[in-house]
């Protein structure tokens, strides 16, 4: 990459000495912190051109460095386009410039935060207050939305509970959870809720009012949690310096988050990133279809269009090929390990129905139940993924999976049903814990219909390892594919509505 | 050339002038576009205020707003130029006596008495500021995205009769999109990117007292808290700033001065639009969570 590595020092030279007006005194260490941070999105998975980073350079120019959120949304504005890639730039951004964030003693950010941690730890003004004391003065800066004090206490409570540590190989999370656990924020809230009843601010017994109320102050308290959060990652920086917080804090992007191991928050992302995947998905869909609306000439037509032409076939018809939309046949193993696969393909399936003539769905672990009725009874997807989980009778004898058995009873009620036009998906890590595999059904199921495709949530590598024998079903399907992530889910399901 | 804007809470406040409040982040990006002379590309859920945005600027720098909207099927001709056949036609039956040879005729009908100029030719020949907006550029097809990228990166464009033109200033332009479709990573490049979301309470409440003067600052306040509870249900269609403003309107007509579940359940429909989101609305705001609970 030379050609890259010369326009960078270009750059460098370029804007590099005196160029930012108003920013900090050494603008040439901001630009190399600018590329390391440019280096670590990309690290990150962010796509970031040669062009935007120029133009970053460009912008830092223009803004007062020292005003973090105009620089924040500089950065943002010219590194970061794409919505879903947003969380990941924060993360960086927050790991990069946390030691020029407003700290606990607000002006000096870049202050030596280790040192002056130690300070607090060493009987500064945190060591000598008591924990009622703490809790009850954090629950005054929440009443009053007193963002800087919130701040200062956040500090507070990281030196005071964290047992932060230099050089100790413990994860930020310790650390939060450690933290949070004394301030007890379920508690706090109920505090704030009881003062504000103290305070004549909510009348009792009007539920809307106190509804709103609790929302408003579980807003404050996630703005509290974000401030410790901030507030270690900071010291965890000032510890270990950027890249290496950077490298630990490294998250995949939405669309590549492994299902079978999503956390919490990772799950809700996901869940928020589907339906406009979906959306986009059908569009883009649509608009191929039309473009290629033409097919066979139409020689009836083209003869009868000739008339007007004194017998010229001047100009050809084509016939319009009916697009033909495709019945699929979802059939998901819902067992624990793959369970939230199943939710996130059967969610996307259901929403992108419109693509297909008509969609039905079963879920099995060792007993198989249909479960299209759900979907049909509420247009909401999400319920109906709920209803799923907890009405679906797919226990037969002890909640293992059974493939072997699912595909029996499968096969014995809806075999008939199995028309040409349809497409069979199974979904399922085919863990049949050696259980027969009765793979001649996926045969014969194979033989009436117009496609099977299996998706396997695990990694290529696992496959066939253990109990596993995808190979075995795999053989009389028409594609197996790996589909971890929504990145893989979205191009199989573009692959199989156009055919 | 002349600044617009001397630095970003000039932004703020020559857009509070107009009635528009922008965030941190909005006005940091204007300003950039500014400096820069690059394009914004605005993303967001419907209703927030994207629009709004370039026609605010607009209104606050005194230039003139050009709009291109954008739709299924748009082309050159309709975007950007297109020679005018009918009076083209006109002119060569006009010289039947072949009194004029072809060549001159020729050179007459494709001058700029013939040519149709379109939103994106008028915004680049315009000698007055003015601010371009390229309205829901996720509606047009791929292809037609790269007859925009000329535009965007040199703010030229090229008439194989007449020549390229290029214009006289560099506007302020600003393209919106509701994310139908992933735009091309050649746009995107081209451009800023700002992505506009749901406002936070205080701005929200802010924005309702500034379009609706005659509402209290109680009121406006009980507006926003509720929408705001409303937004954290799992909808089909969360209710929009322009929904939010609606109903703080007709919460006015209706001569109300406070918000009970009763205005709610009568009023629910103005800020949503799914009959399975009211449904659920209604059902949620019923009960409220048990102290503590989460309410997601």
């Amino acid at each position: 990459m030379a050609f890259n590595a010369a326009k960078v020092i270009d750059a460098i030279e370029r804007y590099g000495v005196g160029g930012a007006g108003g920013g900090p005194p050494d603008a040439g260490s901001m630009l190399d912190v600018l590329q390391g941070f440019v280096h670590e999105l990309r690290a990150a998975g962010l796509p970031v051109s040669m062009t935007e980073n120029l133009d970053a350079m460009r912008a830092v120019e223009h803004i007062e460095i020292a005003d973090r959120d105009t620089f924040k949304a500089a950065l943002g504005a010219t590194l970061v386009k794409h919505h879903h890639h947003w969380s990941a730039f924060e993360t960086v951004f927050d790991v990069y410039f946390s030691l020029y964030a407003p700290g606990v003693d607000g002006e000096d950010g870049d202050g030596d935060a280790w040192a002056e941690m130690q300070a607090m730890e060493g009987g500064g003004a945190g060591g000598e207050m008591s924990a009622e004391e703490l809790a009850e003065m954090l629950l005054n800066a929440l009443m009053n939305t007193d963002e800087d004090e919130m701040r200062r206490l956040a500090g507070m409570a990281v030196s005071r509970y964290a047992g932060m540590e230099p050089g100790r190989p413990v994860g930020g999370t310790y650390y939060l959870y450690r933290t949070l656990r004394q301030l007890d924020l379920e508690g706090m809230a109920a505090r704030m809720m009881g003062r504000a009843r103290e305070q004549g601010d909510t009348v009792e017994g009007d539920p809307l009012e106190e509804r709103l109320q609790r929302e408003e102050f579980e807003e404050r308290l996630r703005r509290l949690r974000e401030l410790v959060e901030a507030e270690i990652r900071r010291r965890l920086v000032a510890d270990r310096g950027v890249e290496a917080m950077a490298r630990t804090l490294r998250k995949p992007l939405p669309e590549d988050v492994d299902f079978m191991h999503a956390s919490r928050e990772e799950m809700q992302a996901l869940q928020r990133a589907i339906y406009p995947l979906t959306r986009a998905l059908a569009a883009r869909l649509a608009q191929r279809r039309k473009r290629k609306n033409r097919g066979h000439l139409d020689f009836r037509s083209t003869v009868r269009h000739s008339l007007s032409y004194g017998g010229v076939p001047a100009e050809p018809k084509f016939r319009h090929p009916r697009p033909s939309r495709p019945e699929i046949m979802v059939v998901a193993d819902i067992s624990g390990s793959v369970a939230s696969f199943a939710r996130f393909t059967l969610q996307f399936v259901y929403a992108m129905a419109s693509q297909f003539s008509k969609v039905r769905s079963w879920v099995f672990i060792d007993g198989i139940d249909e479960v299209t009725r759900f979907f049909q009874e509420s247009d909401d997807i999400a319920e109906a993924i709920q209803r799923v989980n907890t009405e679906a009778d797919v226990v037969w004898v002890d909640g293992h999976s059974d493939y072997g058995h699912a595909l029996e009873v499968f096969r014995e009620r809806h075999l008939t049903e199995i028309t040409p036009k349809t497409s069979i998906i199974l979904l399922g890590d085919a863990r049949n814990n050696y259980h027969a595999s009765q793979n001649a059904i996926v045969k014969e199921l194979g033989q009436r219909a117009r496609r099977v495709y299996w998706l396997n949530p695990e990694p290529r590598g696992y496959w066939d390892t253990g109990d596993s024998i995808v190979s075995d079903y795999g053989i009389y399907c028409d594609g197996v594919f790996e589909c971890r992530n929504l990145r893989q889910l979205e191009s199989f399901v573009s692959a199989i509505v156009e055919g | 050339m002349a600044e617009r804007f001397s630095s970003v809470e000039d932004v703020v406040d020559g857009l509070r002038k107009v009635d528009y409040l922008a965030d941190a982040n909005i006005a940091g990006v204007v300003y950039l576009a500014d400096r820069l002379e690059k394009p914004v590309m605005v993303e967001g859920p419907a209703g927030v205020g994207k629009t709004e945005l370039a026609k605010a600027i607009a209104e606050a720098t005194g230039a003139r707003l050009i709009r291109l909207q954008c739709y299924e099927g748009l082309d050159e001709s309709k975007a950007l130029y297109e020679w005018n056949y009918k009076k083209q036609l006109l002119r060569i039956q006009a010289d039947r006596e072949h009194e004029n040879s072809w060549s001159d005729v020729e050179a007459d009908i494709f001058s700029e008495p013939f040519l149709l100029t379109r939103p994106l030719l008028e915004a680049i020949r315009a000698d007055e500021p003015i601010v371009l907006l390229i309205d829901e550029v996720d509606r047009v097809e791929i292809e037609t995205e790269a007859l925009l990228l000329e535009v965007l990166s040199d703010f030229q464009v090229s008439i194989p009769e007449l020549g390229t033109i290029v214009g006289a200033q560099r506007p302020i332009v600003i393209l919106t999109s509701n994310n139908t479709r992933e735009l091309s990573e050649a746009l995107k490049r081209r451009c800023l990117y700002l992505h506009v979301d749901y406002p936070d309470l205080e701005r929200e409440k802010e924005i309702v007292r500034v379009r609706v003067p005659e509402i209290d600052e109680e009121l406006a306040e009980q507006v926003a808290r509720v929408v705001r509870s409303i937004r954290q249900l799992e909808l089909k269609k969360a209710p929009s700033i322009s929904e939010t403003i609606d109903w703080a309107r007709t919460l006015i007509y209706l001569g109300k001065t406070e918000i009970d579940p009763e205005v709610i359940q009568e009023t629910l429909h103005v800020l949503l639009k799914y009959q399975s989101d009211i449904t659920k609305a209604r059902k949620e705001l019923e009960t409220t969570a048990a102290p503590g609970a989460n309410p997601s």
